[in-house]
């Protein structure tokens, strides 16, 4: 109930928002929608991210849906180029919602900072709550059929602190941190999440067999708030044990609550079994704001300007914007003509077993909107 | 070539333990620490004559059975290797602690080589678990698991073939955690240069005798900088020395994608402590679970080879249990001890009596007892 108070207050908010801002933005679309246009930042990120964010922007502009961008080029491979973070920041808690593409995180920084840009973001905008909708697609062929997972991670703290110290050379130790605040918080948000979906268990995903003191604390505080949530199943599961279990039987899995670590590997063990990064959806929650990125987080650096990345992941990002913002109808169109091309099975990009490039594969959504 | 011939002399004269670490950390100092990594057939020859002791810890639950099934096995098999059974039921020793007894800490540093069932942890009475015990008593300091697809046991994923090295002393296991204020916890994750170049020097070695063209190290070091950075680096460097070897650097995250989407694309992969731990049991979970894998840890002071499953008390003592995680184990084991022949006789016997599929036991989807699967087995040496 919680949750579904603050997602109500949340859109009034937003189109509030968006109704102060529009003048500039409304000129070149005449739109059907009451002349309310939402505005949302946009960061293409790096890899083959503009190329995603530009099928995109083609697909919204055939659909004429009423959203505008502000784009910001964000990187941390590339700091020339790169926009300011704060300006970034600015931008998401003005507009509370983006679209984003992935940053490259190298294993080095040139300023010397541990902690990489999408940490800072995160930090920032106080990201908390990952959520990663797995489900099996239409048309798309793997080994496992009808999974249907939600992956919620809290992604502000545990393995993701950038707390290191070389005590003495050789030797680096490095700080995970759980807190009691924070691993109540994700754990109430999945429990609300399974409640307002429908849902019917959580499963916490952790290792307090050998971390007993940090991942214990991270059960303790998901059993606790498992009592408040009478109606759903409570499930604990060590994540090897869980990795073994995805694999194998990954139609047990409901809704998963994970510290930062275990997420970003169930995200991408779960992605890979439904057809790879290019096909799932994802979004980050604050309080306040909503960042929409593809779920298992994968630049595709290899393939930058060879026009054979998939769109899908960030088509079905953009299908979550738009219902996040209480369009539908656009959300609608789109998501049908997506399960359509990729039910034909026609037009598929390489990682689907296609020859299809990203162009035909983002006409072929635009010549499907009805 | 100096520094394994002291090593060799060392082992021979069985001035163990102290020494060896006096001498490991000597050897550090002076860049030469290759050669303490011994997989090479040499330094086995030292004690390869006639028949050879092995330590048998049998453990709990199903562990008596399946010990029993590879004895049977490896009587039937004619291997030189005469067992030694020994008990780790902990004791209170003369500190007030418990803990693993004398007689089998003395058994396994003589015999070198110790082959264990599975082992029960007791849960909250007060003595830490005999599998973390074990590893810090004989330094085991990298878990080897292969993971090959059987013939004969269908699962969703045909081409697999890898094996997870994962270094075993350190990292997130290192079981430093504190409790800052109420409500705030830090875990300490432990990365050491020592331990990370020994890790990687392992898996090149094994890489080189296995006949494996590449060896890829699994890391997070775009968000551990520092920590998972130094792991990188001690690979990069390993990395140089073998150059017919390829070398790959993935992302943990990358790994696990692509591990699920396309197998064929690993081959030897070596990693951290926790990676290691969740990635082998997730490829154990493409060719169809514990029961089918084995797993073996090498150590300063000896090698224990393991079956890494569960202890099953439900179906304990009802002849009921899969024995093949235990005795592709001590396969491995009598590779490590250059018992090559009798290793292939042994497992091509086995894995001809799964792809059979006759007498196979309930886990994999038959009705034969444990007994009948060994005797099968036997029958086929």
């Amino acid at each position: 109930m919680a949750m579904l108070a603050r997602t109500v207050g949340r859109t009034f908010m937003q189109a509030a928002a968006a109704r102060s801002l529009h003048t500039t933005a409304a000129l070149n679309h005449d739109s059907n929608y009451g002349g309310n246009r939402t505005t949302c930042t946009l960061i293409p990120g790096d890899g083959v991210g503009p190329e995603l964010v530009y099928s995109l922007q083609e697909v919204f502009k055939a659909a004429n849906v009423p959203v505008d961008f502000e784009s910001y080029f964000l990187s941390e491979i590339n700091p020339v180029l790169s926009a300011k973070l704060e300006d970034v920041v600015a931008s998401i808690q003005k507009n509370k919602v983006c679209i984003k593409g992935i940053l490259a995180t190298p294993d080095y920084s040139n300023v010397g900072d541990l902690q990489t840009l999408n940490m800072k973001l995160r930090t920032d905008l106080d990201l908390y709550a990952n959520v990663v909708h797995v489900r099996s697609l239409p048309g798309v062929k793997t080994r496992h059929s009808n999974i249907d997972t939600v992956i919620i991670r809290e992604q502000t703290e545990g393995e993701y602190s950038a707390l290191e110290h070389e005590s003495v050379p050789g030797i680096v130790e490095c700080l995970k941190i759980i807190t009691a605040k924070k691993s109540m918080r994700i754990a109430k948000f999945a429990f609300d999440y399974a409640t307002k979906n429908n849902r019917k268990k959580v499963t916490a995903v952790h290792k307090a067999n050998i971390m007993k003191l940090g991942d214990g604390l991270f059960l303790k505080s998901c059993e606790e708030i498992s009592k408040l949530y009478p109606r759903i199943q409570f499930e604990k599961m060590i994540v090897d044990n869980t990795t073994m279990q995805m694999v194998s039987n990954p139609n047990q899995f409901d809704v998963m609550v994970t510290p930062n670590l275990y997420g970003a590997i169930v995200d991408n063990l779960a992605s890979g079994l439904v057809g790879g990064a290019g096909v799932v959806a994802g979004a980050s929650y604050s309080a306040e704001t909503v960042v929409f990125e593809p779920g298992a987080r994968h630049t595709f650096a290899e393939a930058v300007g060879k026009n054979v990345a998939n769109p899908t992941a960030m088509l079905l990002c953009g299908t979550k914007l738009l219902r996040h913002i209480n369009l539908h109808t656009y959300s609608e169109v789109i998501s049908n003509a997506i399960n359509k091309v990729l039910l034909d099975g026609k037009v598929r990009t390489k990682d689907l077993g296609g020859q299809s490039t990203t162009q035909d594969f983002t006409r072929a959504i635009i010549s499907n909107l009805h | 070539m100096a520094a394994r011939f002291i090593n060799k002399i060392v082992r021979k004269t069985g001035v163990i333990g102290q020494m060896l670490c006096i001498l490991h950390k000597y050897l550090y100092r002076n860049n030469i620490s290759p050669a303490l990594v011994n997989t090479t057939p040499a330094a086995h020859r030292a004690y390869s004559s006639g028949v050879r002791k092995v330590t048998l810890i049998p453990g709990d639950g199903i562990g008596p059975e399946i010990s029993a099934a590879v004895q049977k096995i490896f009587t039937a098999a004619n291997v030189p290797i005469e067992w030694e059974t020994v008990d780790v039921t902990p004791v209170r020793g003369p500190d007030g602690k418990f803990g693993i007894p004398q007689a089998a800490i003395d058994s396994v540093n003589t015999n070198k080589i110790g082959l264990k069932g599975p082992l029960m942890t007791p849960v909250g009475k007060g003595h830490r678990s005999l599998n973390l015990a074990l590893r810090k008593e004989f330094n085991l300091y990298a878990n080897v698991r292969p993971c090959r697809s059987l013939e004969g046991y269908k699962t969703l994923y045909d081409d697999v073939d890898v094996v997870t090295i994962r270094e075993n002393t350190e990292g997130e296991y290192s079981g430093i955690e504190h409790e800052i204020v109420d409500g705030v916890v830090q875990s300490i994750k432990l990365i050491t240069e020592e331990a990370s170049m020994r890790v990687a020097e392992y898996a090149f070695q094994y890489a080189k005798n296995n006949n494996r063209k590449k060896v890829t190290v699994v890391h997070k070091a775009n968000i551990m900088r520092m920590s998972d950075g130094l792991f990188l680096r001690c690979a990069r460097d390993t990395a140089q020395k073998y150059p017919e070897i390829q070398f790959e650097e993935r992302y943990l995250d990358t790994v696990c994608l692509n591990m699920v989407q396309n197998p064929g694309k690993y081959d030897v992969l070596v990693m951290p402590n926790l990676y290691g731990d969740i990635l082998s049991d997730m490829c154990a979970g493409l060719v169809g679970g514990l029961g089918l894998t084995p797993s073996g840890n090498m150590g300063l002071n000896g090698a224990l080879f393991e079956s890494v499953h569960g202890t099953a008390p439900d179906i304990a003592g009802k002849d009921l249990a899969n024995p093949t995680a235990l005795l592709l184990s001590a396969v491995m084991m009598l590779r490590h001890m250059e018992l090559n022949e009798h290793a292939n006789n042994i497992e091509r016997a086995a894995f001809e009596t799964i792809k059979e599929g006759k007498y196979l036991t309930g886990d994999l989807g038959g009705r034969a007892k444990c007994s009948e699967f060994t005797n099968e087995i036997c029958a086929k040496l």
